[in-house]
C-alpha cells in the first residue's frame, strides 16, 4: 500500500461487447478521499468502466490499480475484499429478504450451525448508527421506499468494510428531500475517509458534491477537472462536444382557456398490481396547446394513471374523455384512431420490439395502414421509415437495422418518431427521456413543445421534476395513487413541490 | 373403516409425494423449475430395484436409487445452469429420457417391457398390513424430510442463500454468493429427494413396473406450487392430496359413485390448487429464468 498513490488509478481501460467499442482507452484517477463526479451521456461508457473496476466484468486491456496496487483482472469478492464496492442503478437487493439478511447476505453470521438471524440484526442496527443510514433492518426490502432500499445498497457496502464507494446515477430514482439526505450521508462518509465516485449525468449534481470530475465521451475520458474551476457549461460541452444551451425556458401556454378540456379525466380509480387503487379518484382536464406536467416520486400512481388512459390497464371506475368522445373502456386501436398518441414509460417493455427493425418499429399500431389485402407493403414501409429517419434524426440510419442495435436515445426517437409522426390531439409523454443523452433530450422537448404549439394537449409524466418544471404549463403533484396538489407554472418550484412529492404536504385537488 | 386406518392410508400414499416435493421446493426456490421431478421418481425407482435385485439388499438397492436420482439431478444442472437451456423443455426432456431409459434396461436386464421381477423390499418379513407399513424406514424418513428441509431453507445460511439466488441471482452474485454452485447442489439434492420417493413406491410394490410413478412427480410439483414455495405448506399439501387419493379409494370401494370420476379426484384437486384457488402465489422470482 502506498499512502500517495491515488485510491483508484485506470489507464487505457478498452472494453468491447461484440460490434459495440464501450470504452476507449478510458483512463481515471480518483485522489483518496474524495468525491469524484464520473459524468457523461447514456451510452458514454460510464457504468461499464465502473463495472470492470469493480470486478463485474473484465476489461480487454488496461489496467487498473487501487491504492497503487495492481489488481487487473479481479472479480467482485476480491474488490469487495480490497474495500472497493459499488451501487448499482437497478438495486441489488433480494425484495423477499429482511434488510438484515440483505446486508450480512454473502458473510453471514453462522452460529452452531444456523444462520445467526439475531447477530446479523444487530450488527446492521449498529451500523445504521455509526452510519447515520437509517433503515429498519427487520423490515423486508420488498416493503421499502427506494430511498431506503438505496440506503440499505450503501449499508451493504459499509458491512463489508468498503473504502471506495461506486453509486451508478444514485439520484434517479430519488425525491428531492432524499436526495438532499443522500449528499449528506455521502458527505459524512468522505470524512470519514471513504473515496466516492458518482456517476451522474446530472451537472447541477456534480457541482452540488463532488470536488473533481471526469468527462466520459463515445467511451473514452476526454476531460478532467476541479469542480470549482468549471462551470456546468463546460462540462455540458465536454459531454457533448459541441455548446449546450442550458437555460430553462419558461413554458409558454398557447392554450386558449375558452377552449373545451381535449383530455378529460374524471374521478378514475385504477387498481394497481400490488394494491387496488394504485390511481384514487383523480380527476383533471388538458387543454388543447397546454403541457400539463405531473410530477411525484415514482411508483405513485403515476404509471397506472397513464396506462390507463393509454388503455393498457383496465379502469375501475371514473371515466376518460378524449375530446367528446368517452374512450373510457374502448380498446387501445380506438383511442388511437380518437386521436390519442401514446410515448410509454418503459420502452423496451412496451415502445419498442428490440429485434424488430427500426422500419417495423415505427409503423406498429398503425401497420393497417401500411398493408394491402392483408399483406405488408415492404416499400411504403421502408419510405416511411426512411422520411421520419430523416425528419427525427435517428442514427445510424439504416431502416433495416434492429432497434436493438441503437442507443438509447435513439431508440426512443424511433418511439418518438411513430407517436408524434402521425396525427393526433392528446399526447401521453411518460418519462419521455428516460436514459436519452443530452443532445437527444434538446431534441424531445423540442419535439414536445411544437406539438403543444401546434394546439396538441400534451400530458406528460416525469421522474425528473426538472423536466416538468421546465416544460409544463401546468403542474399536478401525484402522491399515494392521489392528486394532492396542482401548480400553475408561475407558482411552481422544486421548493414548493418537493414537500409533497413526499406526501409533507398535500391539498387534495378535486 | 377406522379413521386411523385412513390415516395409514394417507401416510402411505403421501410418503413419495413428500419425498418429491421437498426436491420441488429445494430446486424451485434456487430457482430452477422442478417439472424434472416425474422422471427422477422413475430413475430412482428402477434404480432401487436395480440394486435391490443384484444386491438382494433394500438398503443397497436405496442407495442404487438415490445414485440414479443424483445422476439425473446432475444432467438436470447441467442442461439448465451451465448449459442454459431452457428448463421447461430440459424438465419434459429428462422425464421421457427417464420412461425411456428405465424401459430400455427393464427389457434388457429382465426381458419384460412391463414390468421386473420381485425383489426385497422394508420389512418384509413383518407380514404386511400396517405393521410393515410401521417397519419401513422410508416411512420416517420422508416424514422427516419437510421439517428438515424447513429448517435448511429458513434457518442456515445456504438455505438464505438459496433463497437469495431464486429470488434475485445478481444481487446474490454482487456480494459473493457463489450462484451456480448453490444452485448445483439445490439441484443435484433435488434430484435424490426426488428419488427416494421412487425409491419407497417401487420397494414399497416389490417391483418396477413401466411408469409406475405415473404422474406422482406432478402432483408433488403442484403440492409445492399449492404451498407456495414453503416446505411445510407443501408438506401438508401432500397429505392433502394424499388423503383425497385415500378418499378416492375408499369411495371406489364403496361403488356410490361412477369410478372414473372418482379416480378424477386427485387431479382435479391439483388443477384446483394450482389455479390459484388458494389465493396467489408468487413463485420466486428468478424461477426458470436462465442467468446472465
Amino acid at each position: 500500500m502506498n499512502d500517495s498513490a491515488p485510491a483508484i488509478r485506470l489507464t487505457a481501460i478498452d472494453k468491447h461487447f461484440g460490434a459495440v467499442h464501450a470504452n476507449r482507452g478510458a483512463s481515471l484517477v480518483v485522489r483518496d478521499g474524495e468525491i469524484h463526479a464520473l459524468v457523461g451521456e447514456n451510452g458514454a461508457g460510464k457504468s461499464t468502466l465502473m463495472k470492470i473496476l469493480s470486478g463485474m466484468m473484465p476489461t480487454d486491456s488496461g489496467t487498473i490499480e487501487v491504492h497503487g496496487r495492481d489488481v487487473t483482472g479481479w472479480d467482485t469478492s476480491e474488490a469487495i475484499d480490497a474495500g472497493v464496492g459499488m451501487v448499482h442503478q437497478h438495486f441489488m437487493l433480494v425484495p423477499t429478504l429482511t434488510v438484515a439478511e440483505n446486508v450480512v447476505l454473502g458473510r453471514e453470521p453462522v452460529s452452531a450451525g444456523r444462520f445467526d438471524r439475531v447477530r446479523a440484526v444487530r450488527d446492521v442496527e449498529s451500523l445504521c448508527k455509526q452510519s447515520g443510514l437509517d433503515v429498519p433492518a427487520d423490515r423486508l426490502v420488498a416493503d421499502l421506499s427506494v430511498g431506503e432500499a438505496q440506503r440499505v445498497e450503501i449499508l451493504k457496502l459499509l458491512y463489508r468494510g468498503a473504502r471506495v464507494l461506486l453509486l451508478d446515477e444514485p439520484t434517479a430514482v430519488l425525491s428531492p428531500p432524499e436526495v438532499a439526505e443522500l449528499w449528506k450521508v455521502l458527505r459524512r462518509l468522505r470524512d470519514g475517509g471513504a473515496t466516492i465516485v458518482l456517476i451522474t449525468h446530472k451537472l447541477d449534481e456534480v457541482m452540488a458534491v463532488s470536488e473533481n470530475v471526469t468527462v466520459m465521451r463515445a467511451g473514452a475520458t476526454v476531460e478532467q477537472m476541479r469542480t470549482r474551476d468549471t462551470s456546468p457549461e463546460k462540462i455540458a460541452k465536454a459531454m457533448v462536444g459541441r455548446d449546450v444551451d442550458l437555460t430553462v425556458r419558461a413554458g409558454r401556454s398557447a392554450s386558449d382557456p375558452t377552449a373545451s378540456a381535449a383530455l378529460d379525466v374524471r374521478h378514475l380509480v385504477v387498481r394497481g398490481a400490488r394494491v387496488d387503487r394504485a390511481v384514487h379518484d383523480v380527476s383533471f382536464r388538458v387543454a388543447p396547446g397546454e403541457i400539463l406536467g405531473i410530477a411525484g416520486v415514482e411508483g405513485n400512481g403515476q404509471t397506472e394513471l397513464l396506462e390507463a388512459i393509454a388503455g393498457i390497464r383496465a379502469v375501475t371506475s371514473g371515466e376518460i374523455l378524449l375530446g367528446a368522445a368517452d374512450i373510457t373502456n374502448r380498446s387501445v386501436h380506438t383511442r388511437g384512431e380518437a386521436g390519442l398518441s401514446h410515448i410509454p414509460e418503459d420502452r423496451h417493455r412496451r415502445g419498442l420490439i428490440l429485434d424488430y427493425s427500426i422500419a417495423d418499429n415505427l409503423i406498429f399500431g398503425q401497420q393497417h395502414q401500411f398493408t394491402s389485402n392483408g399483406i405488408l407493403l415492404r416499400d411504403a414501409i421502408l419510405d416511411h421509415a426512411r422520411s421520419r429517419i430523416i425528419e427525427y434524426d435517428i442514427r445510424p440510419t439504416d431502416p433495416s437495422l434492429p432497434a436493438r442495435a441503437l442507443s438509447g436515445g435513439n431508440q426512443q426517437k424511433i418511439v418518438i418518431a411513430r407517436e408524434m409522426g402521425r396525427a393526433f390531439d392528446v399526447l401521453l409523454a411518460a418519462q419521455p427521456t428516460r436514459g436519452v443523452d443530452v443532445g437527444a433530450i434538446e431534441f424531445i422537448h423540442a419535439e414536445i413543445r411544437k406539438a403543444r404549439d401546434a394546439g396538441k394537449a400534451v400530458l406528460l409524466v416525469s421522474a425528473e421534476l426538472k423536466e416538468v418544471l421546465t416544460l409544463s404549463d401546468r403542474i399536478g403533484v401525484m402522491y399515494g395513487g392521489r392528486l394532492v396538489a396542482m401548480f400553475s407554472r408561475a407558482e411552481a418550484s422544486e421548493e414548493v413541490i418537493g414537500p409533497f412529492m413526499t406526501g409533507a404536504k398535500r391539498e387534495l385537488v378535486a | 373403516m377406522s379413521v386411523l386406518l385412513f390415516l395409514a392410508q394417507t401416510l402411505r400414499i403421501a410418503v413419495p409425494y413428500l419425498f418429491a416435493a421437498s426436491g420441488g421446493a429445494i430446486a424451485e426456490r434456487a430457482g430452477v423449475v422442478s417439472l424434472t421431478l416425474e422422471g427422477f421418481m422413475l430413475g430412482g425407482a428402477f434404480g432401487a430395484v436395480m440394486g435391490a435385485y443384484y444386491t438382494g439388499n433394500a438398503w443397497l438397492g436405496m442407495l442404487c436409487g438415490i445414485a440414479a436420482g443424483l445422476l439425473l439431478g446432475t444432467i438436470h444442472a447441467l442442461a439448465s445452469i451451465r448449459f442454459r437451456a431452457d428448463q421447461v423443455v430440459v424438465g419434459v426432456a429428462i422425464n421421457l429420457f427417464s420412461v425411456g431409459i428405465t424401459r430400455f434396461f427393464l427389457q434388457l436386464s429382465f426381458g419384460s417391457s412391463s414390468n421386473s421381477p420381485r425383489v426385497v423390499g422394508f420389512g418384509s418379513g413383518s407380514g404386511g398390513g400396517s405393521a410393515a407399513f410401521l417397519a419401513n424406514p422410508l416411512v420416517w424418513l420422508g416424514l422427516a424430510v419437510i421439517p428438515v428441509l424447513a429448517f435448511v431453507v429458513n434457518k442456515t445460511r445456504f438455505g438464505l442463500r438459496v433463497r437469495a439466488v431464486g429470488e434475485h441471482p445478481q444481487a446474490a452474485a454482487s456480494v459473493g454468493v457463489p450462484v451456480n454452485k448453490v444452485r448445483y447442489i439445490a439441484v443435484i439434492a433435488s434430484g435424490a429427494l426426488a428419488a427416494l420417493g421412487g425409491v419407497y413406491l417401487a420397494l414399497d410394490q416389490h417391483q418396477f413396473t413401466d411408469s409406475m410413478t405415473a404422474g406422482r412427480g406432478f402432483i408433488a410439483l403442484a403440492a409445492v406450487i399449492f404451498g407456495r414455495w414453503d416446505p411445510l405448506r407443501a408438506g401438508v399439501a401432500c397429505l392433502l392430496f394424499a388423503a383425497a387419493e385415500t378418499l378416492q379409494i375408499q369411495l371406489q370401494a364403496a361403488q356410490i359413485i361412477p369410478s372414473q370420476f372418482v379416480a378424477m379426484i386427485p387431479y382435479v384437486l391439483t388443477i384446483v390448487a394450482v389455479a390459484g384457488v388458494v389465493g396467489r402465489s408468487t413463485p420466486p422470482a428468478a424461477l426458470g429464468k436462465t442467468s446472465e
